[in-house]
């Protein structure tokens, strides 16, 4: 028996599975350029994008991109990498043609409302990143937990309590001391998380749905009771954006990442640093076994409980400050319910991102620039109804976590409770 | 170093696991802890590394009492264990896996990975443990991930070592050159305590043998003096009959012929690879081979829970290749799969639910579409008093069952019917000797009214007991096959070809 | 005696049931009770941190109780409450069973209502004994449908159920808003997002205008009980229960039994989201008459609690929805009465679930309560 021959023949039966999902991504993309063609085909005029402000230090010429020409071109070139798909598609040039193919089709929906008028893509990069915040530091707060296997749907109250916070002690104390009442407070909450899940064994994804309904509970009864009464405790002053010198000149990328406010800055600073500790520290290390093979971190002396309350506390902590974006970063004021699902989104981020902290960043820019398009086309008033447009992010959730753009695996011991004995 | 467990008592609710257990270890000798499935030396020696804390007794390290709050005392203070269950994190590579919880760093809790490589290297080139630092834990057979769970002890200085059941997953020849990897260790300086159910292994590799049984020491002997049967009889408690009677084979018409079957796994690698093979009835046909070469898979397809990429399996003439798992069911194939607690019953579910697990919908047990539950408990307590199944009732939780009535309980669910082939996976692992022999009795009925017996097991002296062939997998392939009927094969034989060598 | 005589008195012994334990009745019955007695302990501790004083919580809770049954009118506002609690409360528990985390009740009631209200207007003409119960069931299979969307999702891609359902309910809102902005479906003359009107043939009907017509108690309390006795049926009586069950308990095992997993994944879901939806249009055709933005007020996030409370099953899921039912009813009248924001019933009801859900808190706390677990139990 050959053994070279006997690896080879099985690959006609593997190609079955992969090749299904090439083809069914190639269709995708031949439908979504022919619905650039047909829906948007029709585009008279140019697109005008501002990349500068009239008083930057580096001023951009506008970018001029006549409508009909690049929607047909990014037609043509969708066509193309779906055509390929079908005729030698696969392997890494799946995920990669459907991202391409997805951007492109953005790209003309973009120029397609823009056509005929102007647009500053420097403030819509601005706001996807300020959009982007809360969910990147949601999912970077539920990479925490589940690295060390702990399921955290409580992101969302998580978030309500940072903003509640936020909102009442600074109201109370002022803008630093509201800012540390809510990453306290946010911890306060992964620590009870950690608590009813790790001591007391509480169904996970029940300890979180109950979190979140007594953090709704107990901050729309707090708003209600107080808050309609003593307007004063909930006026709190707002953080503005702190330009970086020199970096804060640079064209486009500057405005985007330079000329934020502190929560922009912590967040990628939290991003920055949770890398380094999760991947190339002995903590991090430790943490990581923990969520993969708890009895195995156990027997090395590790102590699985302690590791798992930590990090959940910190994950709570981070959360609190993502909540506090929501009331000292941009209104100063809190209603209920006013992270409307910004914590699930995250966790969606935390999925589309690998369970990595950079991943979820960048699955959260994603979600940001949908939500910030949205308003921009509201405002430029396109025929599709703006609910549609709402929805975009929730139904491009439900794409990423049904694996359509590849799966990652999640922690081994994800979810599951830990029984010394 | 010398250990010493004083009067050692740990329960687990009701269960008593360890009762007033005395023993001791020297440097530089085996001792040798023997003690059938459930006797509780998992459990004594998780109290010694620290893991499980005792309900009573203490352990004494050169002469003085010491008291472990957590794995980690028990590793400084220079005791080491290598489980039963690999304690590695697959998707860590092998020098992760030695330094977790020891790392060496650099400035900023920077983790040195290079450090941690070259010694992992130093330590597999002074004992001859050859691994490759770099390489990834869930890449690595299974013989390899043994040695990296030893040189994690190493690595942390251990004096005294701890192994439970390490031949379990090594062939033959393996175990060989395992011995030769613990005689070295004990040649320098180390205690070590070895523990096994297998009789020749512990008068092979012991200096020393203590006997558990039911949570008590019940004997210690010494090996150049001790024979097998003496040894079994002290362990089980009454004397053991190791021979199943195989007589009167009668191999009737080809039952279950597979063709050319090819199965892949989840990621698309081969699990089974081209194999073909014919089960006749009346005859018992064993699959031996080492964990994870395909034979789960093989079992899997022949059930239909997993899909065939090539090949076609034919059962009583029928192709049933795509034939969904009830399909192949109601045709007579019975099924006792390989894992009792994930997979052959639930263990919230009562002893009756368990029972009809995979026959509710049958006229007997069904009407429409509800449940007759009196019909129910009525065949599960005949078909339970039948098969010696015990417990209070069958309205108890399965799960409550000891591990020798849970698999009781599914061999009578899957035996009790009208069945024409047995298709069974590891049906005795992890049992005591008296379930085992009711359930090598009971299979060896089933050949005995001409059913069509497969076996798959990684225990060899299960397949050369009960089969009439044997065939070895290694690779997904199938590379040799023996006829025990026409001339009984030399277990060494066997362990070749498990181990790759063209027989 | 032979052997045949052994066996059937070995066979009889073990059809012999076990007297309950003395665990389960402490978990059945002690562990709710003191959950529930902190829960309102703790929520007068939140009282008393907003500055509400003692005479005005004891006042606060003498309403509660008044209002969910202290006269006929409070006992017809309970079951008012209670009705699509149980009814969604049940769908999830039947999901739960099956091992399925349903968080998309919310988004199944609306678009459950919803399809009732315009199936309801859309076919006016219809008599009574057609239009009302044909609404129900456009409301239970809408419901299905949406829910569906989740359970293939599920059975197809693996996509964990949480978060679709999560999603799911989010874009509900979304879609609502946008229905009721439909010139077919918004109401005549009206800017705002609202329905028109269902008409009174499609209406569940009063059931005690008779005795006062301010008493709002309407026919779907039959629906409710029905559905309670179709769901104990379904889930202990039946094939397809046994599966539910078996795939929620262990999913390898039911595929080893020859389970069909995800075609059983989508009727379960399925199941669920027509229980979600029937209540939906229960809101509708019995309480509100009509559909406005998010008119599901958050039923389909209590009856989790429901389902969690009444321990997934039927009858408990009755009892459970039942004190929310009270709880809310109460509420109401705890905030008429002493100026106590509702929005305390949920933190209360947080609380009782807490306590519910973690039975070893509950024993940590109250030691006193139960009998000493040392012996006899399995972990
Ligand atoms: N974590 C546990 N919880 C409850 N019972 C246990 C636990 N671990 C072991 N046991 C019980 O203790 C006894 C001894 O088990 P074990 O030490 O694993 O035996 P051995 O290693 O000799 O096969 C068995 O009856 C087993 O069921
Ligand atoms: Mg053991």
């Amino acid at each position: 028996m050959n053994g070279a021959e006997t690896l080879q023949r099985p690959n006609a039966a593997i190609d079955l599975g992969a090749r299904r999902r090439t083809r069914i991504v190639g269709a995708i993309l031949i439908l979504l350029a022919a619905f650039v063609v047909v829906v948007l085909g029709d585009a008279p005029g140019d697109a005008t994008f501002r990349l500068s402000r009239p008083r930057d230090v580096w001023v951009l010429p506008d970018l001029i991109v006549p409508a009909q020409p690049f929607i047909y071109i990014a037609a043509a070139l969708t066509a193309f990498l779906g055509a390929r798909q079908f005729l030698r598609g696969g392997g890494r040039w799946t995920t990669l043609s459907l991202g391409l193919g997805l951007g492109l089709g953005v790209l003309a929906f973009l120029v397609w409302a823009t056509a005929g008028n102007a647009f500053s893509l420097t403030g819509m990069l601005q706001a996807t990143m300020v959009r982007a915040v809360p969910i990147a530091l949601g999912g970077l707060a539920a990479v925490m937990c589940e690295r060390v296997a702990v399921v955290n749907i409580a992101v969302e109250g998580m978030l309500l309590a940072g903003a509640f916070t936020g909102a009442l002690m600074g109201s109370v104390v002022g803008g630093w001391g509201g800012l540390l009442s809510a990453v306290v407070i946010g911890g306060l909450f992964g620590f009870i998380l950690a608590a009813l899940v790790v001591t007391y064994r509480m169904d996970q994804i029940i300890a979180g749905v109950v979190i979140n309904l007594f953090v709704l509970g107990l901050t729309s009864y707090v708003s209600s009771q107080v808050f309609a009464e003593m307007r004063h405790l909930n006026n709190a002053p707002v953080f503005r954006a702190i330009d970086i010198p020199l970096l804060s000149d640079i064209p486009v990328i500057g405005p985007m990442l330079f000329q934020q406010n502190i929560f922009v800055y912590g967040a990628l600073i939290m991003v920055a640093v949770s890398t380094y500790y999760l991947f190339h520290t002995r903590n991090g290390l430790r943490a990581r076994a923990v969520g993969e093979h708890p009895r195995a971190a156990d027997t090395l002396g590790i102590d699985v409980y302690r590791t798992r309350y930590l990090h959940v506390t910190i994950g709570g902590m981070i959360a609190g400050f993502g909540g506090a974006w929501f009331t000292l970063g941009s209104v100063g004021r809190f209603d209920e319910n006013m992270t409307g699902g910004r914590g699930f989104i995250g966790l969606a981020a935390m999925v589309f991102g690998r369970w990595h902290p950079v991943g979820a960043l960048m699955a959260a820019l994603v979600f940001g620039f949908t939500d910030s398009l949205q308003q921009k086309l509201a405002l430029l008033q396109t025929p599709i109804p703006s609910e549609f447009l709402a929805m975009a992010p929730y139904v491009a959730t439900i794409v990423v976590v049904a694996g359509l753009i590849g799966r990652a695996r999640p922690p081994a011991a994800d979810g599951k409770p830990y029984v010394k004995e | 170093m010398d250990v010493e467990l004083k009067a050692i008592t740990k329960r687990f609710g009701a269960v008593v696991a360890n009762k007033d257990v005395t023993l001791q270890v020297r440097a530089g000798e085996v001792l040798g802890l023997l003690g059938e499935n459930g006797a509780g030396k998992s459990t004594l020696m998780n109290v010694l590394c620290g893991l499980y804390r005792p309900d009573e007794g203490q352990i004494v390290i050169n002469g003085t009492p010491v008291q472990f709050t957590n794995p980690g005392d028990a590793i400084a203070a220079g005791i080491g264990m290598v489980h039963q269950h690999f304690m590695l994190v697959p998707v860590f590579t092998v020098a992760e896996n030695v330094v977790l919880g020891v790392e060496p760093v650099g400035r900023l809790n920077h983790l040195d990975l290079k450090t941690a490589s070259a010694k992992v290297r130093e330590i597999s080139a002074r004992y001859g443990l050859t691994v490759d630092p770099d390489a990834l834990i869930e890449t690595l057979p299974v013989g390899v991930q043994q040695r990296v769970e030893i040189i994690k002890v190493l690595f942390r200085s251990a004096d005294v070592l701890i192994l439970d059941e390490p031949t379990a997953v090594l062939t033959p020849q393996e175990v060989e050159d395992f011995f030769g990897i613990v005689r070295s260790l004990r040649d320098a300086g180390k205690a070590i305590i070895f523990i096994t159910h297998k009789l020749n292994e512990i008068l092979e590799i012991a200096d020393r043998i203590s006997v558990l049984r039911a949570g008590r020491i019940v004997g210690e002997s010494d090996p150049a003096t001790a024979t097998k049967a003496d040894l079994a009889e002290v362990m089980v408690g009454r004397p053991v009959h190791f021979e199943v009677d195989r007589s009167g084979a009668a191999p009737g018409d080809a039952m279950l012929v597979i063709k050319d079957l090819t199965v892949l796994r989840d990621d698309n690698t081969i699990a089974v690879d081209n194999v073909s093979l014919t089960v006749r009835g009346g005859e018992v046909l064993g699959i031996a081979g080492v964990q994870g070469n395909g034979q789960s898979a093989l079992i899997q397809a022949i059930t239909g829970l997993m899909p065939a990429a090539r090949g076609t399996i034919r059962f009583l003439g029928q192709d049933i290749t795509h034939a969904s798992v009830r399909a192949r069911h109601k045709l007579g194939l019975a099924h006792i799969p390989e894992d009792r607690q994930r997979m052959g019953l639930i263990p919230d579910f009562t002893v009756a639910e368990n029972m009809v697990l995979d026959s509710y919908y049958d006229p007997r047990y069904a009407r429409g579409p509800q449940v007759q539950w009196d019909a129910v408990n009525q065949w599960a307590a005949t078909a339970a008093a039948a098969f010696d199944v015990r417990t209070t009732s069958v309205f108890a939780k399965a799960g409550h069952l000891s591990g020798g009535n849970q698999q009781k309980l599914i061999v009578a669910r899957e035996l009790s019917r009208d069945t024409k082939a047995v298709i069974a996976a590891q049906p005795t692992r992890g049992l005591d000797v008296g379930s085992i022999e009711y359930i090598h009795s009971r299979l060896m009925a089933a050949r005995a009214e001409g059913d069509a017996v497969l076996i798959m097991s990684s225990e060899l002296d299960e397949i050369l007991a009960l089969s009439d062939r044997i065939v070895v997998m290694f690779k997904g392939r199938i590379v040799a096959e023996f006829d025990a009927n026409v001339e009984k094969p030399e277990k060494s034989q066997i362990g070749l070809a498990m181990a790759g060598v063209a027989a | 005696m032979s052997v045949n005589e052994s066996l059937d008195a070995a066979r009889d012994k073990l059809l012999q049931r076990a007297a309950p334990d003395r665990t389960e009745f402490e978990d059945l019955v002690i562990v709710p009770l003191f959950a529930f007695a902190v829960a309102l302990i703790l929520g007068a501790v939140t009282m008393l941190a907003t500055g509400v004083d003692l005479a005005t919580i004891g006042r606060s809770y003498v309403a509660l109780l008044v209002g969910s049954v202290g006269s006929v009118n409070a006992l017809s506002e309970t079951l008012v409450a209670a009705i699509p609690l149980v009814l969604a409360g049940l769908g999830l528990a039947l999901g739960f069973r099956a091992g399925l985390f349903n968080i998309g009740a919310e988004g199944q009631i609306l678009m459950g209502g919803l399809a009732a209200v315009i199936f309801g207007f859309t076919f006016s003409a219809l008599p009574f004994v057609i239009l009302m119960p044909l609404s129900l069931l456009a409301g239970a299979l809408t419901g299905a449908f949406y829910a569906g969307i989740a359970g293939w999702l599920r059975a197809a891609t693996g996509a964990h159920e949480v978060i679709s359902t999560i999603m799911l309910n989010l874009i509900s809102y979304r879609l609502l808003d946008y229905m009721l902005s439909l010139p077919w479906v918004q109401r005549e003359g009206r800017a705002d997002p609202v329905s028109r009107s269902v008409p009174d043939a499609a209406e569940l009907p009063r059931l005690l205008e008779w005795l006062d017509p301010n008493l709002r108690l309407h026919a779907g309390v039959f629906v409710m009980l029905l559905a309670v006795a179709f769901v104990y049926w379904l889930l202990f009586r039946t094939k397809l229960g046994f599966e539910f069950r078996a795939s929620g308990a262990s999913p390898d095992a039911a595929r080893y039994a020859g389970m069909h997993a995800s075609l059983i994944i989508v009727i379960a879901m399925a199941t669920a989201g027509a229980l979600a939806g029937l209540a939906g249009a229960n809101q509708v055709l019995g309480v509100l008459g009509r559909a406005t933005p998010g008119f599901s007020a958050g039923i389909g996030f209590d009856a989790i609690a429901v389902a969690l409370l009444g321990r997934s099953h039927p009858i408990g899921v009755l009892f459970a929805g039942l004190l929310f039912g009270a709880l809310q009813a109460g509420g109401r009248q705890m905030q008429v009465d002493a100026g106590v924001g509702i929005d305390l019933i949920g933190i209360i009801q947080a609380l009782v679930i807490v306590f519910i859900a973690a039975p070893l808190l509950v024993r940590a706390i109250f030691p006193w309560g139960f009998r000493n677990r040392q012996k006899g139990t399995h972990q």
